[in-house]
C-alpha cells in the first residue's frame, strides 16, 4: 500500500470561484482506479463532483484529465501512473459545470450536423458470425461519446465549431456502414471548411481514445473518400 | 416534459484560444509534428518577405547588390542558411506524409512516417551544411 497526492481541480460557479485545487493523501492498492479515489473521497466531501456510471470504461463518462492527459477515471490505475502527485483537472474544451464536470451538449450537438444520431438502430446480421481468426478484424463502432477526443484536439481548442473528431468518425461510420442513411448527404455535410477539411492530422485524438475508435484515421478516410470517390456505397462526385 | 421543452440553450464554450497550438505538455509524436509543420510554415512565409526585401537590392544597382552578397557569406547568415534549409526539408517531407495522409495512406504509420521525415531532412541538412562550410 503507497500514499500517493492528489491534487483535485475545484470550481463551483459562484463558490469555489476562480477555480482552486484541492490536495489529498489517500493510500492506494495495486488495482486501486482514479475513480475509485474519488469516490473514497467524496464520502469526507459530498460536494466533490465528478461523472461516471459504468464503472468499466464503457459508458464513456467519466472522462478527465490525470496529470494533463484524457483517460477514462475507472479504467486507469494509480500505481500505473508511476507518480507521487496526480493531478486530476476537467476535460478540456467544453464547458465547466463543476470541479470535474463538463458539459456535454456541443459534444453532443456536434453529431446532428453530420447527420448522426445519437442512437443507431441495431440489426441482427445473420452472416455477420465473425469467422475464427477475429483478431484480423479492426472494429469501428466503438466510440464511447466520451468527449476524451475534443479534450485532446488541439483544433477543436481554437475553432469551436469545428465538428471535431467524434462526429466525424460518426459520419465515417455510416459512409462505412450506411444502415439506410444516405451516404452522399453525410459525406456533403463533412466535406466543408468546419467539417474534414479542418483537421491538421495532429492525431492526438486517436492517441486519447480509450476504444481505438481512431477517429483521425477515419477523417483521413473521409478525405480519401472525397477526393477519389471510392465509396462502393456511392460518394462519387 | 418532452424533449423539446427540456432542451437547454447551447452553453458557451470557452473562448478560442490559439494557444492551444502550443499546448506543449502532453503532445504526441503526431501533435508535435503538427506544431512543427505550423511553426516551420510560418518561418518560411517571413523567410519569403525576408528574401524579397533582400532581393530588392538587384533595384538599388550592381554595387547595392554586391555588397549584400558580400554580407551574405558572414558565417552568422550561412548559419542561418543551413537553418533555413533544415526548415524547407522538414516542411516540405512532412508536407507530403499530410498529403498522404489525406489520401488515406499510411494513416496507421504516420509516427514513424514522421521519424523518417524528421531523420531524412537532418540528414539532408548536414549534407548542405557539409558542402556550404
Ligand atoms: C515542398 C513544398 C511544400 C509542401 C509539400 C508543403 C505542404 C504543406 C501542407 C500539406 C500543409 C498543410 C498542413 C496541415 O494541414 O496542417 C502546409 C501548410 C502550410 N505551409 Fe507548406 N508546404 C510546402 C512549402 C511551403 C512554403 C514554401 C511555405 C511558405 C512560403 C509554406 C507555408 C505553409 C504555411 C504557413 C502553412 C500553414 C501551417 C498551419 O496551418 O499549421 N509551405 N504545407
Ligand atoms: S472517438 Fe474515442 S475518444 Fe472520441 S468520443 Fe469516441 S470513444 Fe471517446
Ligand atoms: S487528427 Fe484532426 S481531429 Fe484528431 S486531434 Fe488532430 S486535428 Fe484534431
Ligand atoms: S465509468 Fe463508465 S467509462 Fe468510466
Amino acid at each position: 500500500m503507497a500514499e500517493v497526492t492528489f491534487k483535485i481541480y475545484r470550481y463551483k460557479p459562484g463558490a469555489i470561484d476562480p477555480p482552486r485545487y484541492d490536495t489529498y493523501r489517500v493510500s492506494i492498492e495495486p488495482h486501486t482506479t482514479v475513480l475509485d479515489v474519488l469516490e473514497h473521497l467524496r464520502l469526507d466531501d459530498p460536494t466533490l463532483t465528478y461523472r461516471h456510471s459504468c464503472h468499466h470504461g464503457s459508458c464513456g463518462t467519466c472522462g478527465m484529465l490525470v496529470n494533463g492527459k484524457e483517460v477514462l477515471a475507472c479504467v486507469t490505475r494509480v500505481a500505473d501512473l508511476k507518480t507521487d502527485t496526480v493531478v486530476i483537472e476537467p476535460l478540456r474544451h467544453q464547458p465547466l459545470i463543476s470541479d470535474l464536470v463538463v458539459d456535454m451538449t456541443p459534444f453532443f450537438e456536434k453529431y446532428e450536423p453530420v447527420g448522426m444520431p445519437y442512437i443507431r438502430e441495431s440489426e441482427y446480421l445473420p452472416h455477420s458470425q465473425p469467422p475464427e481468426e477475429v483478431g484480423a478484424y479492426t472494429r469501428f463502432e466503438n466510440c464511447l461519446e466520451c468527449g476524451l477526443c475534443l479534450s485532446a484536439c488541439p483544433v477543436v481548442g481554437s475553432d469551436p465549431d469545428y465538428l471535431g473528431p467524434a462526429a466525424l468518425a460518426a459520419a465515417a461510420r455510416v459512409v462505412q456502414e450506411p444502415r439506410g442513411q444516405d451516404v452522399p448527404t453525410v459525406l456533403a455535410m463533412v466535406d466543408t471548411e468546419e467539417g474534414c477539411w479542418r483537421c491538421h492530422a495532429a492525431m492526438e485524438c486517436s492517441e486519447v481514445c480509450p476504444n481505438d475508435v481512431d477517429p483521425g484515421g477515419l477523417i483521413m478516410f473521409l478525405r480519401r473518400e472525397l477526393l477519389t470517390g471510392t465509396s462502393r456505397s456511392g460518394g462519387k462526385r | 416534459m418532452n424533449a423539446e421543452e427540456y432542451r437547454r440553450p447551447a452553453p458557451r464554450l470557452p473562448a478560442p484560444q490559439a494557444k492551444e497550438w502550443l499546448a506543449f505538455s502532453k503532445r504526441g509524436v503526431g501533435g508535435w509534428a503538427f506544431l512543427l509543420h505550423r511553426l516551420t510554415g510560418l518561418v518560411l512565409v517571413f523567410y519569403l518577405f525576408l528574401h524579397l526585401a533582400v532581393l530588392s537590392a538587384l533595384a538599388r544597382g550592381p554595387q547595392a547588390y554586391q555588397a549584400m552578397l558580400a554580407f551574405m557569406d558572414s558565417p552568422l547568415i550561412v548559419a542561418l542558411e543551413v537553418g533555413l534549409i533544415a526548415t524547407i526539408a522538414f516542411h516540405a517531407l512532412n508536407g507530403i506524409r499530410l498529403v498522404l495522409m489525406g489520401f488515406g495512406v499510411g494513416v496507421r504509420a504516420h509516427k514513424a512516417l514522421f521519424w523518417v521525415a524528421f531523420v531524412l531532412a537532418a540528414g539532408l541538412t548536414a549534407l548542405a551544411a557539409l558542402a556550404m562550410f
